[in-house]
């Protein structure tokens, strides 16, 4: 299912503009970042995905639908939502969290038990944890249920609004190979938003650097954007002129080479330098 | 002891008169406070008007409420209904404020979650914001509930049969065990339906921390 925005607009009655005529096509199938710091708008795009907010004017459209037609509790049923600090309900076992939106569809218990068992083994949930309350659950695997909770309706959009962004580096990164080889089986509609720069080269098809008001700054694949930033503003956002992304390679003892960053800091090696691949190929 | 021993019949009868003024005028408290706590908290300009106004009624002298009641009410002064009225205003001011605390209170991540999710707001209310407030809640219910059983003690005063009055009889006819045995079961048994408040919460909250598990 394909998303589009269509010049939208978000003013508040206080006169402060959330978002400024934003347009973007989100494909079918694929993971698109909405990449800004704070204030940026980013989380206020994704809430109009599934009517949490309503656009002042403009469009979302959901398979050339505009969304201000449909129902909210209905759309949102439909849609799958992911938060940080992963907004579980305290009152519920595991099990019941992730069986939520099927149980509000009219699931029977059993049949949404079922599928819920299913969902926390796809996001590498043990099943002993079905039981538990979400407070005694680590960050990392509350956040996993957030994201099983997220698919249970399997539904085709999955809205995820800095799902990572409370737990520590390392389960951070963990969560997100898992989301990838989720996504690779799954291939949902993902807009993912974040100010973590290598979340978003991470996991991003298409990646959206939004600066204040939701203007775009540039709208590219990870790819296109390290290698062509559009303006100084990505560049800077980026890190490309800092140290931390601007790669030397110097030639290694023995072939090859060792690669470091602007400080001098050795990141690792290439086997054999790129256009020496190029002559191989 | 002895004399309790004596007048056990006369204790009983008593003990289920003080629960039944108590037990329904605590019941009418809670689910009226917590609509009026949801109203107040829905309108804000309305909030801090609802709480303290209800709040307010606390400081009404209750043996005078308890006389001009009837009048507007149009009941006999010993009618127990009058009784569990003027209760109920005494519980509501109680009741109002830590009910209104209590609802504010639901984390507001949990309510965007439960609201991107799906739930209509109804569903929302009575499946995530009701059951979230219920540690608050029961606090709050906690304190009625024991002000409620000492203050049926007053009515005893108009004539209303409760365990106070074998605190009034006792204090007429100068019998001492009666006026102890008075104070002591009142304080007893509103520490009885306070555990059984507790171990109700424990039942039906085994996820709050200070409930169960």
């Amino acid at each position: 299912m394909a998303i589009d925005f269509r010049n939208v607009t978000k003013t508040y009655p206080d006169g402060t503009a959330a978002v400024e005529n934003f347009t973007l096509h989100v494909p079918s199938h694929t993971c698109t970042v909405l990449l800004g710091s704070s204030g940026c708008g980013k989380s206020t795009l994704l809430r109009m995905v599934n009517r949490m907010i309503d656009p002042s004017s403009g469009a979302v459209l959901i398979d050339d639908n505009d969304v201000a037609t449909t129902e909210p509790v209905a759309l949102r049923r439909r849609i799958g939502y992911v938060m940080q600090d992963s907004g579980l309900l305290p009152h519920r076992r595991v099990i019941d969290n992730i069986a939520t939106v099927p149980r509000l569809t009219g699931a029977s218990k059993a049949d949404a038990h079922r599928r819920a068992q299913e969902l926390m083994e796809i996001v590498g949930l043990d099943a002993a944890l079905a039981r538990r309350y979400p407070k005694q659950l680590s960050g990392g695997q509350q956040q996993r249920v957030g994201v099983a909770r997220g698919l249970a309706a399997d539904p085709n959009i999955l809205l995820m609004d800095e799902p990572f962004g409370a737990v520590d580096p390392l389960v951070r990164v963990e969560l997100q190979r898992e989301l990838q080889r989720i996504q690779t089986d799954l291939r949902k509609t993902i807009i993912f938003v974040t100010h973590d720069i290598d979340e978003a080269l991470t996991l991003g098809d298409q990646i959206v650097v939004l600066k204040k008001g939701g203007e775009v700054a540039q709208i590219g694949t990870p790819e296109n954007i390290v290698e062509a930033p559009a303006n100084d503003f990505v560049a800077q956002f980026l890190g490309l002129d800092s140290a931390r992304r601007s790669l030397k390679a110097a030639p290694r003892e023995g072939g090859g080479w060792l690669v470091s960053d602007g400080r001098g800091r050795p990141l690792g090696v290439v086997d054999s330098a790129p256009d020496q691949q190029h002559a191989t190929d | 002891m002895e004399w309790i021993l004596n007048n056990l019949p006369r204790i009983t009868d008593l003990t289920v008169a003080h629960l039944l003024l108590a037990l329904p005028a605590v019941a009418a408290a809670f689910l009226i406070a917590v609509p009026v706590a949801w109203a107040a908290n829905r309108v804000r300009p309305l909030r801090e008007v609802l709480v303290s106004g209800t709040g307010l009624l606390y400081a009404i002298p209750s043996l005078p409420l308890f006389i001009v009641l009837p009048i507007i009410l149009g009941t006999g002064v010993r009618d127990t209904f009058n009784v569990i009225v003027a209760l109920t205003i005494f519980g509501l001011a109680l009741m109002v404020r830590s009910a209104a605390d209590a609802l504010d209170s639901v984390d507001s991540g949990v309510r965007l979650a439960s609201t991107a999710m799906g739930y209509s707001p109804a569903k929302r209310f009575f499946s995530v914001e009701l059951p979230l407030a219920g540690p608050a809640l029961l606090a709050g219910l906690r304190v009625v509930s024991v002000s409620t059983i000492s203050l049926v003690s007053v009515s005893a005063v108009l004539g209303v049969q409760s365990l106070g009055s074998l605190f009034t009889d006792g204090f007429e006819r100068g019998i001492v065990p009666s006026i102890a045995a008075g104070i002591l079961l009142t304080a007893v048994l509103a520490l009885l339906l306070d555990l059984l408040l507790i171990a109700a919460g424990r039942v039906l909250m085994p996820w709050s921390p200070g409930g169960g598990r």
